[in-house]
């Protein structure tokens, strides 16, 4: 693909610039210029995206035999039919009634892989997220290609159902929970208006007009990082700063925090792969 | 009786909402939570549940009663330990770097490889010099000018950043002396660095 080979030239160049920036503030600034000079070349060419190739790497993912029971994952049913993806992140989470359980992308995934091809697993969730400058894992390529195919779309999850419902207040309630060291909860950085820790601006998740804006971004190619992000790495990532243990994969916790982000942004729009700081 | 059975009723009943959310148990959210971190080394288990406090402060959404306020605020002052040789003001260039740094306490962060820093920048604007703060606190640009370098200002800055709470219940900043984030030693740096006159703080 055409687009693929001019991603993998940006994303050198862009790991070039951005090398070492990743958690000097003083950087910030340079950080930002960086990330304003991309988000142009964006605009100019959408196929420059990085996250894209990893997009295309999850696609062959999804479509290949692997496993222990050598199958390929178009037997998963994201919940719209054994094999749909088209539009299929656009209405997750969901309940599953095969799983009896509401699962987000990730999670749904994480189970189809298990029940479908036999992977094990405790392996897949015991070092799920890239460290920096590694690419994303499989699981979070194929989930990059997924939420591609809704680019574009609403958020149009109905979270109406009982079990639904259940998560999203269990994400709501966790979401105001402070716990660890710090006592810091999700709230305490995300839930006013105008806030930054040093220079990175904090979206004030628990409000409607700014969850639409941001939540439709995941997986995103995180330019400080310079690999895809999924959204459960990056929730992963703020229970890192609130010192709390690592966030297991498909985690309740996990899914039920997303169900509510979800929630909040409903009617906002995917724009998925998208691009991060 | 009748007038017994509705307060109980209003006791247990959990709180009615707007949009008629279904209520989240407790037990259910900490045994989400529990189950959501496996096997946490043994001195990481208290983390995953709140103190007293913080359970007020999260079922208020940080904004609990007065009586309720009240009773955070005596419960945290007291566990406010202080410098045995009465000293509050240390040393405001050891103060300025740990302000900067956001070291200590992460899960990438054991074995210790640097001290645990307060991270004051992450929320406050502190100096003239540092352009990179947050704005979850205020600006404590001048603070020791502003304070006219009061010996009570120097305590009460003390005691702010050793227990929040004991002067505002339910405040978003870390309890940095009570859990133990920094010590008394580096607590007073981080005083010295507000309330010094030569500090960049007040220059
Ligand atoms: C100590 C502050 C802090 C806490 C607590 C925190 N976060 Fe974050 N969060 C951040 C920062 C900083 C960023 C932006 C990071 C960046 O710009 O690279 C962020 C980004 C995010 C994003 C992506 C926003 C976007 O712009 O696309 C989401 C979603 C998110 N956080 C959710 C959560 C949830 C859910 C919790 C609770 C489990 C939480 N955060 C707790 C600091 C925090
Ligand atoms: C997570 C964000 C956060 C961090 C980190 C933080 N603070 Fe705060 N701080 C606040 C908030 C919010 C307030 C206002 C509420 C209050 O007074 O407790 C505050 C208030 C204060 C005040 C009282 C200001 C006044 O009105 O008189 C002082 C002094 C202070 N902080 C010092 C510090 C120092 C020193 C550090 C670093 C060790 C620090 N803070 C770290 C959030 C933070």
């Amino acid at each position: 693909m055409k687009g693929s080979h001019l991603a993998a030239a940006l994303a050198g160049a862009l790991s070039f610039l951005l090398t070492g920036l990743s958690f000097a503030p003083a950087q910030d600034m340079d950080t930002e210029r960086a990330i304003e000079r991309y988000r142009q070349m964006l605009k100019e060419d959408p196929w420059s995206n990085p996250a894209l190739l990893d997009a295309d790497r999850g696609e062959t993912l999804w479509t290949t035999p692997r496993g222990p029971k050598n199958v390929s994952l178009e037997g998963c049913d994201l919940g719209k039919g054994p094999g749909v993806v088209e539009g299929a992140f656009a209405e997750l989470p969901r309940y599953f009634a095969d799983a009896d359980k509401v699962m987000d992308l990730e999670t749904r995934l994480l189970w189809c892989m298990e029940s479908l091809q036999g992977f094990n697993r405790a392996d897949l969730v015991k070092r799920p997220h890239p460290a920096g400058g590694q690419p994303v894992k499989e699981l979070g390529a194929i989930a990059t290609y997924i939420a591609s195919k809704s680019n574009g779309m609403t958020f149009a999850a109905k979270l109406d159902q009982p079990k639904e419902r259940e998560a999203v207040a269990l994400g709501e309630a966790l979401f105001a929970r402070r716990s660890g060291p710090f006592d810091f909860a999700c709230a305490t950085c995300h839930a006013e208006e105008g806030r930054r820790i040093r220079l990175q601006a904090l979206p004030q998740l628990s409000k409607p007009e700014e969850a639409r804006k941001v939540v439709g971004e995941w997986p995103a190619y995180r330019v400080s990082s310079t690999h895809v992000m999924t959204m459960q790495h990056r929730l992963y990532d703020c229970f890192w700063q609130m010192r709390m243990p690592e966030l297991e994969l498909g985690s309740d916790v996990s899914v039920a925090l997303i169900a509510y982000l979800v929630k909040t942004a409903q009617g906002g729009e995917i724009a998925a792969p998208g691009l991060k700081r | 009786m009748r007038a017994i059975a509705a307060l109980a009723f209003a006791l247990v009943a959990a709180p009615a909402t707007a949009q008629d959310k279904p209520a989240v148990p407790a037990e259910k959210v900490e045994a989400a939570v529990k189950a959501a971190f496996p096997n946490p080394a043994p001195e990481w288990q208290a983390r995953l549940h709140p103190d007293e406090t913080m359970k007020a402060c999260s079922a208020h959404d940080n904004a609990p009663p007065p009586a309720l306020a009240e009773a955070i605020q005596a419960r945290e002052r007291a566990k406010i330990e202080y410098p045995a040789d009465g000293q509050f003001m240390g040393d405001w260039r050891r103060g300025e770097r740990l302000a900067q740094s956001g070291y200590g306490m992460r899960f990438t962060d054991y074995p210790p490889r640097n001290p645990n820093g307060g991270n004051c920048y992450a929320c406050h604007q502190l100096t003239k010099q540092e352009l990179s703060y947050g704005t979850i606190g205020p600006s404590l640009l001048g603070y020791g000018r502003i304070k006219e370098f009061s010996p009570e200002a120097v305590k009460a800055a003390y005691e702010k950043i050793a227990n929040p709470h004991a002067t505002l219940p339910c405040s978003l900043m870390p309890r940095f002396g009570s859990n133990k984030i920094l010590t008394i030693e580096q607590v007073k740096d981080l005083v010295a660095l507000l309330m010094d006159k030569d500090s960049p703080v007040n220059n």
